[in-house]
């Protein structure tokens, strides 16, 4: 039984009700949107107390009772009234509950966790944003906050994914080409008829006409391909700690104490999730979780 | 003619920055070509006579799978490199490249630049020099789909 503050909401294990601690808070599903054969974006709204606000690129622990915890980026877009986004893919037990949790059911939530995009330092930057897979979902909110600043700088977002119907997002990539964005996206493999790209999404990256010294890059996917495609943009000429990477280990606690998610002399649930490339990043990035 | 055509060689970065005379003579042995939409501009096992310097327009390269028809495994477009059969082996082409909306290339002609090639070994190892990170960077990007990135067990959040 988790312990509650004065005014009956649950607290954390010291007390506080912001859920960045040990205990979740109990949250309900408001709605969920099926995103692809195996992807669901489900939106949690707060039964008692809510969490502190998020940040584009932090995640949250979510709990279903029973079964399990994990950690799962924020996909919406933070200052956003309404329900937190979540979009979780299918691979195990646990976000195999979370996907499949009916409207009403009630889920735990913790956080928000980590380190996040620092989109209030790119106004005037340019933008380039790498994407595969799921890995759109945790700079989902990024994008949506960029495609809306007023700075000077341009917008650019690289998506690939294994084919067309692994795509997430597709009508939120409309409404970023809409503001101004350039948005291009590439499959794997794909039938006839796909008038999209297909290859792997480093290729792209031909096609843009980059100005290193104003740019910031935003990478988020499998480490591989991170990992080719920060190498990528170093030799194009950016600089290594202008690239960020959005980075995962087992994370357990969220709180930087258990060391599941060690790598390196990082712990990422509490260094990262999102790191710049440069330093001891990119030595570590591709490194076998132990 | 020539001159025109050599103008475009010069400005297709496969044969960028080479000196004029590589140029024109890539372009004795080229001719603009153009294709419309869902055009073949090369078909699975027929001789690899020519490779397009791309210009405007993209190209899907298809491949018969069998049991469900064609898969488009890359597309191509503008300033890249149409087809590398031509350089080794069976010189047969190993898919079908079908324009997916009106393509233009400098179509070049395989036999014709070899042979300069060969009695010039010098124009030789620098085409060599151009074609070969081509087919590298094809390669590495092959090798990267074979991990299926974006599979099970590659979710990042």
């Amino acid at each position: 039984m988790a312990p509650t503050t004065a005014d009956g909401a649950v607290a954390t294990a010291d007390g506080r009700a912001d859920g960045t601690s040990l205990w979740p808070l109990p949250y309900r599903v408001a709605w969920r949107r099926r995103e692809t054969a195996d992807v669901v974006t489900v939106a949690l709204e707060p039964v008692g107390a809510a969490a502190a606000p998020y940040r584009a690129g932090q995640f949250h622990m979510l709990t279903a009772f029973g079964v399990g915890e994990v950690a799962i980026s924020v996909s919406g877009t933070p200052g956003t009234p309404g329900p937190i986004e979540h979009t979780i893919r299918d691979v195990g037990a646990v976000s195999h509950a979370l996907g499949h949790a009916p409207v009403g059911a009630l889920l735990g939530l913790r956080g928000p966790f980590g380190t996040d995009w620092g989109v209030d330092d790119l106004a005037d930057r340019d933008v380039l944003v790498i994407a595969g897979g799921i890995g759109l979902a945790p700079l989902r909110g990024a994008i949506h906050q960029l495609s809306q600043r007023r700075g000077t700088g341009s917008l650019t977002v690289l998506v690939g994914a294994r084919d067309p119907d692994q795509l997430v997002f597709t009508a939120d990539m409309e409404q970023w080409r809409a503001r101004g964005a350039t948005v291009l996206c590439t499959v794997d493999a794909a039938a006839p008829g796909w008038r999209g790209e297909v290859g792997i999404v480093t290729t792209l990256l031909t096609r843009l006409a980059l100005a290193p010294e104003r740019t910031v890059a935003l990478l988020c996917g499998p480490e591989v391909m991170m990992r080719f495609a920060a190498a990528d943009l170093v030799d194009l000429g950016l600089h290594p700690d202008r690239i960020r990477v959005s980075l995962e280990r087992n994370m357990q606690c969220g709180a930087g104490i258990c060391g599941h998610c060690q790598l390196g002399p990082l712990l990422l649930c509490r260094d990262g999730p999102v790191l710049p490339y440069g330093g001891t990043v990119a030595a570590l990035l591709g490194q076998q979780e132990r | 003619m020539i001159e025109a055509i050599a103008e475009l060689v010069a400005d297709h970065p496969l044969f960028r920055g080479l000196p004029a005379d590589v140029a024109e003579l890539v372009a004795g042995c080229a001719r603009n070509e153009a294709f419309a939409t869902d055009e073949l501009l090369i078909a699975e096992g027929a001789p690899a006579e020519k490779f397009h310097l791309l210009r405007r327009g993209r190209v899907a390269l298809e491949i018969r799978k069998p049991g469900s028809g064609q898969l488009v495994v890359e597309t191509l477009g503008p300033d890249e490199l149409l087809g590398l059969s031509w350089l080794f082996g069976s010189k047969r082409w190993h898919t079908d490249a079908r324009a997916l909306e009106p393509v233009g290339t400098v179509a070049v002609d395989a036999e014709c630049l070899l042979r300069k090639a060969e009695a010039d070994p010098v124009f030789g190892y620098a085409l060599m020099k151009r074609v070969a990170p081509v087919m590298l960077s094809r390669l590495q990007a092959t090798r990267l789909r074979l991990l299926d990135l974006y599979g099970h067990g590659a979710d990042n959040s």
